[in-house]
This record gives structure tokens, C-alpha cells and sequence, in this order.
């Protein structure tokens, strides 16, 4: 089966019941991409599948199939998505394990919701477990990538 | 040969395996009439002044400090190089980390625990920052033939200015290498006021990079050619053993190569692998589905009625007796207590803890040529690499640990169970690198669990309300329960965590120590015994100023009582985190302070709407002083909300302040968990929790909104370095207990609240 993973041609001939999460970090070693719970708990391993926020630790691979996946590696070509800065900027991570997956879910959050209010933020961000507790930070982040002063 | 340049390329080659060229220096001998050790001098293998050790300068100027203590989220690599950079005078732009291997005779202790990297090391690295600098500046003055008193270093510029002449660091390094390191008494480290980056608080995380991109390195991340990856079924009750198992199923999962049992470990365990039977294949994917066509027989053992909700009776009842071991006795409190004019008591339950960091324990191992390398998430690698050694049959020497990035810790990765499991599995595969991988089910299932504690508190009151006896009883299994045979008593260091160096002004106190054993794997979870010794302590002492009609600040800050610096030794406190008591005394009069900073911030004191309450709490651990002031708002249905938390930390001086105030968010946000949602329970000697779905911990939309950091002291530069990842989290709990009371009148003594205020 065919698809697109950060604008590159993949072929995947495994078992297609393989969630995408494994085949990014175990055949492309692609590990930005986290594992946290496999079951869609903590967002750890969150991706975008043709834009949406996903959950790639129970996407299947035949789910994944002919879709174009972007994983924190392919987020920006140089580093400087607005999420990405605003998380540099306010030194949003602790140990920094599910930070990957808190920036691919703001970045979609912020590319439906540019101007999100603290509400929005809670009902989505709710999605992804941070254990250090960073979580008054990446809400300041989100704020500040959308172009609000940071809270 | 340029030592400088040599430990660069070691530097650069770490994280590959470049262990067989560490340095393996003898210890200085330690004189008998030396004066007492402090610190990194007074740890395990002491500390070796050697610049050459942390400090590289490559050619090119890039400045490369090796960083011995783990990074679990606390900004360590940030701080050390920090410290080392404003020493040495380097430009932050040029400065960049190695990770050191588990290798303690060389880098001194590597135990990344109990909230010490920077109060132990912060000295010891700016002096090889400042070694450094001296040693560039002398190569300088003898390349110049200039007196070394004329040479300047600042901002990675060596200069003379008499003559004009300047020179890179890069350009000096490899002479400087060569010369004369300078001794310890001989370095005249910076005054505050001289500081490039210490104390300040914009300095973004050396890893920010890194992770904002997704090129950060984890154990479970890491990669090797070949590498196969295993998950293992293990005995799902603690002390049990695979019976029978039939692996005819697993081994027809595409990709999964072997199915090998791992035999238990005998009794009590310390760090050994559980046993059970590994499934290794080509991805980590065939593995778990292999596992899940297992069929394995367990044999359960002695724990296998363990009942959580039993246990609590049992400790109950332990805490009500009267036969513990007394482990303080001031005045007379079982005299003083028939005598009050009145007496309050309540009871109090902790349950178990799982620290449950991100990432799951995960590990890769190899073994080519007789010797081991491993690639793991771990907070005490010279540990790791000493039972790997054991394990193997090999010399210390032949196995090479290497220091991921640890995605969380919280003291679940202070034991190395799950990398002797990689390099067990390895050897099982001629070598082959394996990697192993915990599921979080593997993690809630078989963790080093915080204890589970019933504290029993007795008050007796005076007529104005003030307490005049105190009788605390702690029941909780204990750590030493993975060492020894059970000694079903907690130890003096779990003791010293708030409860025989509590520092309240009252004259009859008296602690006892039931009986309690354990029926799982006890552990370091962060702040310890702590967590339930705060806990009961601060709800008491609110519950007390309430019995007393009295305002709860002004009563707790009666009951700590004068300003005062109080010898943890003569409340009965042998420990005192490792510090020597002169240096570290309880200091009341920065416990008031904290308590006086937060409540004023808060607005303590102030009318609050119908259903909202604030409440305080105040702890002392990890020589650290910290209060906390929640907001809580409790809605008619019993849901409890946290809008604002205010928290203060009097740490001593500080050198990463961002670090102190993110340790603190952190802190907060762990701390919420506890109080309304987190648990580990079990039933058949089972952990009941398999995931996130029934494991909860805190997330965006009910953590506190807002989360106020107050840095308090810290002025005097001749004060020592307090903790700063543990010390924030005691009071947390204990704070918002006290604000839900304050809200609705209900008191709760048993953690977490769940459902208990549903209506």
C-alpha cells in the first residue's frame, strides 16, 4: 500500500493492521513520533492524516493507506512553524517525551481555530497528557502562536 | 597530546560508545584529619577535580561540557552548562552538552534523585568552568610571554591588552590542555554580580531544538543495526513465576523470531527483572501481537491475595495500635493528651502511587566481543551498568551504558530492571541488539509503586485551641522492602521526609511506626514519603485551626512557631537528606516566609464566592521551604476545579530561575492529580489500573488554569543550594484538600477525592 509521509512516496507491504505509529518509528525511524499508552489515551503519538489530527498508535496502516501523513519531522522545512517557535520561546517543555505530539495537535487546533480562546484550547488540548505538567505553558504557547500576548 | 581536544572527540563519539576510552583515574586517597565532605566531595567516589573531565574546547571554539546527571524534564543539561559557561566565560551560542555514560569513579554520583544535581554540583562545575578558564589564560600568557595576571578571558576572547593581542579559546585549547590543571583552593570563582548566566531567566532549554523537531533521542528511540525489538508477559502478581507457557501461537505472528522465558528473580528483588516470557521479533508491533497469542500459566505466589481496599483496614487498624516503634518522643505526649482541654484525631489514606512517566521504561542492549553496550532511559546509569555487569558475568569495565534523554522519570527510572531485561534478551539472541519496550499496561501493571500509607494524627488542645501534644503514627510498607527481607518499618531517610524533622513549635510530640508489609514493589516516586507524612500533617493542622475558631494561616504560622534554625538532629531526624545539619538546618523563619509570600499573594483572607475556597499548606523537604495556596470552586454535582494555584520556594540561591518555576508548575500540576484523581488499587494481587482510561492523571482542561511561582530568598550567594523537582510537590495536595474544605465544609481524609463529594 501507497502513501505520503512528509511529502515523500512510501510503500508499505507489512501487516496492514500495523498501526501507523510502528511504522513510522520501527520502519521509517521516524521516532519523533511517540508511543505513551497504544490505545488513544495521551496523544503522545499524534500526527496529521491529510490535515487532521490523529492518533497514530491506533490508525492501521490500511486506514493510513493512499493519505498523506506529516509527522513533527515534516511540521515545518526549517523548525519555524509559529508552534514550534512559540514552544522554543517560552521553554514550554520539561523531559519534552510528548511535547511532539502537544505541537502537532496545536498546530492543527490553531489551523482550524486560529485565534482559540482559552475554551477551545481545554477542548482539545484536553486530548494530550503531559506528565511533567507543562500544561499552563503550552496553553501560553498556542496563545502566542496564534498571535495573542502571551498569557 | 591535546587532553582538551581528546576529551572533545570522546565528547563527540559518546551516545556511539566511545566507553572503552574513558579515563579510568584512581581516587585520591582521603586523608584521615580531612575536614568534613560535603556534597559531591562527601557522595560515592567523591569528586575529581578535572576539568578535562566536563570541559572540551574544540579548535573551532565549540565549547562541550559533559553532563554526568540525568535530564528527566528538570533542565539539568541546561543548568550544568550554565554554570560551567558563566565560569569559563563562554559564549552561550558555543556551548553544547555530551551526555556522560554511567561510569561513577570518573564523573562522581551519578544517583539523578532527591533533588540534589545542582545543590551537589553547581560548586563543583563552576570550579571547572573557572579551572578551565584559569588554564586557557595561562596557555595564553606563555604563548604571548606575558604575565598570566595581564591575560583576560571573557566571552570566549583571550586578551592582553597592553599589547593588543587577542586569541580565541579554540586557538589556546589544545595548550591549555597540556598545562598544570590549577588546584581547587587556587580558583577564585565569580561574584554574583559577574554572572553571564546564572540566575537568569531567559535561557532557552539546550534541547529545545531538538525537541520542538522531533530529533531528540530517548531509550525507547534508540537504534542499532540489526536491532530486534521484545516485549515481554510478566508474572502479573508480584514474587510469582511462569508455571507453564505454550509460544506454538506467538511464534506463527509474522515477524516474531523467538519466545524466551526470563526466570524470576529471587526475594526480595531490588532492581532484578520480574521474569515472565519475552517475545522478540522484527518490530515492535510483531511483539506485542505475539505476546497477545501467549499462553502462559502463572504461578502466583505469596502476594496473590493482595486486596488494596483490605489493606487499608489493615493499616487502620496498625495505625491504631499502640506497639510501633517510637521514632520521636519529646516531652511526655501520652501524658499530655488525657490532659488537654480538648483532643482532635483523624486518620488519613495515601494509596498507591504509579509514576507513570511518558515514556515507558525502554532499553536497547548489544553484546559483541565479550562486552555490553546498552542505550537507556535511566537516572542512575553507574547502577545500571554495575547489574547489567553482574547479570552478564562481565567486568564493570566491559559494559558501557549510555544516557538517553529520559522522557520523565519521577524515580521509576532509578531502577535498571528493564535494561537488564535488554541485555538478558540480547545475550539470549548471540548478541543481536535488542531493544526492549514497556507497554504502559507493563508499566502501570509491574511499577516500583509509591506507598500506600495510613497516617494517624492525636492533637491535644489547650483552652485557647493551641496544640499542646501531638501523637502522629505512620503506617505504610517500606521502600527497604525491595532490598532486604521485609523490615516492615520505614527507614530513617523515609522518616526524615517531614515526619521526624517536623518542625512544629509544640512541646510533647511523639511519632510511631506500626508495622506494615508489603505485597508489591515499593519505590522512589517523587518527593516520597513526603507525599503522605505533608499530606496528613497540613490537613491536620488545618482541621486543628478550625477546631480552634481560628484563621488558618495566622494558626499555622502560630504552630511553626518563632523564627528559628532548628538541628533536624534533635527533633530526631538522622538523615537530613544527606546534609550536614550546620549547614542545613530546619529554618522556621523561611518555612513563614514562603507561608507569608503566597498568602498575601493569593489574597488570602479575601470573601470568596458560594462553593470557592482557598486553602494552605506549607513543607519543608529536600532542604527546601515551600507554601502553596489553592483556589478550588466545587460545583453543585461535586466537581472539583483548581483555577489558580499560587506556590513559593525559598531554595537558596538560584541558577536556572525558569527551571525552579517550571519544577514548580510541574509540581503543581502532579500534585492536582494526587489530590483528585490518581491511584493505583489492587484486587487478586493485581494492579487494577491498564492505562491512561483508569489511571488519570491531569490534563489541560483540569489542571489549574492559572499557576503563580513565587521565588523567595535566595539572596545571600554564601547560603547552600536547596532541591528544587521534589520540594514543590508535598504541599500541593494537602492545599487543595484544605481549599475543597474550605469551599463546602467536607473534609477529606482519604485520597483521592474521586466521586466522594458527588452528590
Amino acid at each position: 500500500m501507497d502513501l505520503t509521509v512528509n511529502g515523500q512516496a512510501r510503500s508499505f507491504g507489512g501487516d496492514p493492521n500495523m498501526p501507523l505509529l510502528w511504522y513510522l518509528r520501527d520502519e521509517l525511524g521516524l521516532t519523533g513520533t511517540k508511543f505513551a499508552c497504544g490505545a488513544g489515551y495521551c496523544g503522545a503519538c499524534l500526527v496529521h492524516i491529510d490535515g487532521v489530527a490523529s492518533f497514530s498508535c491506533v490508525t492501521p496502516m490500511n486506514v493510513a493507506e493512499g493519505a498523506e501523513v506529516v509527522t513533527i519531522e515534516g511540521l515545518s522545512p526549517d523548525g519555524n512553524h509559529p508552534v514550534q517557535v512559540a514552544w522554543r520561546e517560552l521553554n514550554v517543555a520539561q523531559c519534552g517525551y510528548c511535547q511532539s505530539g502537544q505541537m502537532m495537535q496545536a498546530a492543527a487546533l490553531l489551523a482550524e481555530t486560529p485565534n482559540p480562546t482559552d475554551d477551545d484550547i481545554d477542548g482539545v488540548m484536553t486530548q494530550n497528557i503531559c506528565r511533567c505538567g507543562t500544561y499552563p505553558r503550552i496553553r501560553a504557547a498556542i496563545k502566542r502562536a496564534a498571535g495573542q500576548e502571551a498569557g | 597530546m591535546a587532553m582538551l581536544e581528546n576529551v572533545s572527540r570522546r565528547a563527540v563519539l559518546l551516545g556511539m560508545g566511545a566507553g572503552a576510552l574513558v579515563l579510568s583515574l584512581g581516587l585520591p586517597a582521603a586523608a584521615q584529619d580531612e575536614p568534613l565532605k560535603f556534597g559531591a566531595d562527601a557522595m560515592p567516589h567523591g569528586w575529581q577535580d578535572d576539568p578535562r573531565l566536563f570541559v572540551a574546547i574544540d579548535p573551532d571554539g565549540t565549547v562541550t561540557v559533559t553532563v554526568h546527571r540525568s535530564e528527566m524534564g528538570q533542565g539539568v543539561r541546561t543548568s550544568i552548562a550554565m554554570v560551567v559557561a558563566d565560569e569559563l566565560d563562554a559564549d552561550w551560542n558555543r556551548v553544547r552538552v555530551a551526555q556522560a555514560p554511567g561510569d561513577e569513579p570518573t564523573y562522581g554520583n551519578q544517583d539523578t534523585d532527591g533533588s540534589r544535581s545542582l545543590r551537589h554540583f553547581a560548586d563543583p562545575m563552576r570550579r571547572a568552568g573557572a579551572a578551565a578558564r584559569q588554564m586557557l589564560r595561562e596557555a595564553a600568557a606563555a604563548e604571548w610571554g606575558v604575565p598570566v595576571e595581564e591575560v583576560t578571558a571573557e566571552n570566549h576572547v583571550l586578551a592582553h591588552a597592553a599589547s593588543g593581542r587577542q586569541a580565541g579559546y579554540g586557538d589556546m585549547a589544545t595548550r591549555a590542555a597540556e598545562g598544570q590543571i590549577p588546584a581547587r583552593e587556587s580558583l577564585t570563582l565569580k561574584s554574583p554580580d559577574k554572572f553571564r548566566y546564572i540566575g537568569r531567566e531567559d535561557i532557552g532549554l539546550i534541547d529545545n531544538p531538538a525537541i520542538t523537531t522531533g530529533g531528540t533521542v530517548y531509550g525507547i528511540d534508540a537504534k542499532a543495526d540489526g536491532m530486534l525489538f521484545a516485549v515481554i508477559a510478566r508474572p502479573p502478581v508480584y514474587g510469582g513465576r511462569v508455571a507453564s507457557h505454550d509460544a506454538t501461537a506467538a511464534l506463527e505472528v509474522p515477524g516474531v523470531e523467538r519466545v524466551v522465558v526470563i526466570d524470576p528473580p529471587p526475594q526480595p528483588s531490588e532492581f532484578q527483572p520480574l521474569g515472565g516470557v519475552a517475545v522478540i521479533a522484527t518490530n515492535t508491533w510483531a511483539a506485542i501481537r505475539g505476546r497477545e497469542a501467549l499462553t502462559v500459566e502463572w504461578e502466583n505466589g505469596p502476594h496473590a491475595s493482595y486486596d488494596s481496599e483490605a489493606f487499608r483496614g489493615e493499616l487502620e487498624q496498625a495505625a491504631r495500635s499502640s506497639d510501633g516503634a517510637v521514632i520521636r518522643n519529646q516531652g511526655d505526649a501520652l501524658a499530655a493528651l488525657p490532659k488537654a482541654a480538648r483532643r482532635v484525631e483523624a486518620e488519613y489514606y495515601i494509596p498507591h502511587l504509579a509514576q507513570a512517566p511518558m515514556e515507558p521504561p525502554s532499553a536497547l542492549a548489544a553484546i559483541r566481543d565479550g562486552k555490553c553496550e546498552v542505550w537507556a532511559c535511566v537516572q542512575a546509569p553507574q547502577v545500571t551498568r554495575a547489574r547489567v555487569a553482574e547479570k552478564l558475568g562481565l567486568d564493570p569495565k566491559d559494559v558501557t551504558v549510555n544516557v538517553t534523554l529520559l522522557g520523565g522519570g519521577f524515580g521509576r527510572k532509578s531502577k535498571p530492571d528493564f535494561v537488564i531485561e535488554a541485555a538478558l534478551l540480547s545475550r539470549e539472541m548471540d548478541g543481536r541488539p535488542v531493544k526492549v519496550t514497556w507497554t504502559r499496561e507493563d508499566d502501570l501493571h509491574h511499577s516500583f509503586y509509591h506507598t500506600v500509607s495510613v497516617e494517624r494524627l492525636e492533637a491535644g488542645l489547650d483552652g485557647s485551641g493551641r496544640p499542646v501534644a501531638w501523637l502522629h503514627r505512620t503506617a505504610a510498607p517500606t521502600i527497604g522492602s525491595i532490598f532486604a527481607p521485609d523490615p516492615m518499618q520505614k527507614l530513617p531517610f523515609e522518616l526524615g521526609m517531614g515526619l521526624t524533622n517536623m518542625p512544629l513549635d509544640i512541646t510533647n510530640v511523639r511519632a510511631e511506626n506500626p508495622k506494615a508489609q508489603a505485597h508489591t514493589r515499593i519505590g522512589w516516586y517523587r518527593s516520597v514519603s513526603n507525599i503522605p507524612h505533608a499530606f496528613a500533617i497540613q490537613s491536620f493542622i488545618a482541621e486543628l485551626a478550625h477546631e480552634a475558631g481560628r484563621d488558618h494561616r495566622d494558626y499555622l504560622l502560630e504552630v511553626i512557631g518563632p523564627a528559628r534554625k532548628i538541628d533536624p538532629t534533635e527533633l530526631g531526624d538522622v538523615w537530613n537528606y544527606g546534609e550536614d545539619p550546620a549547614r542545613y538546618p530546619v529554618d522556621t523563619g523561611r518555612l513563614r516566609r514562603v507561608i507569608e509570600t503566597v498568602t498575601e499573594a493569593a489574597g488570602w483572607g479575601r470573601e470568596m464566592p458560594a462553593r470557592s475556597g482557598l486553602g494552605l499548606a506549607a513543607h519543608y523537604s529536600f532542604v527546601s521551604h515551600v507554601a502553596v495556596v489553592a483556589e478550588v470552586q466545587v460545583g453543585e454535582g461535586g466537581e472539583v476545579r483548581v483555577p489558580v494555584v499560587h506556590i513559593a520556594i525559598d531554595c537558596g540561591p538560584r541558577v536556572n530561575p525558569d527551571r525552579i518555576r517550571s519544577q514548580m508548575e510541574g509540581a503543581v500540576v502532579m500534585g492536582t492529580g494526587q489530590a483528585l484523581m490518581s491511584q493505583i488499587t489492587f484486587a487478586e494481587g493485581r494492579a487494577q489500573q491498564d492505562n491512561f482510561d483508569a489511571y488519570l492523571v491531569p490534563r489541560m482542561d483540569n489542571a489549574p488554569r492559572e499557576i503563580h511561582v513565587h521565588l523567595v530568598g535566595g539572596d545571600d550567594p554564601g547560603q547552600p543550594l536547596g532541591g528544587v523537582g521534589e520540594p514543590g510537590l508535598p504541599p500541593v495536595t494537602p492545599a487543595i484538600i484544605n481549599a475543597i474544605f474550605a469551599a463546602t465544609g467536607q473534609r477529606i481524609r482519604h485520597l483521592p477525592v474521586g466521586d466522594q463529594l458527588r452528590s
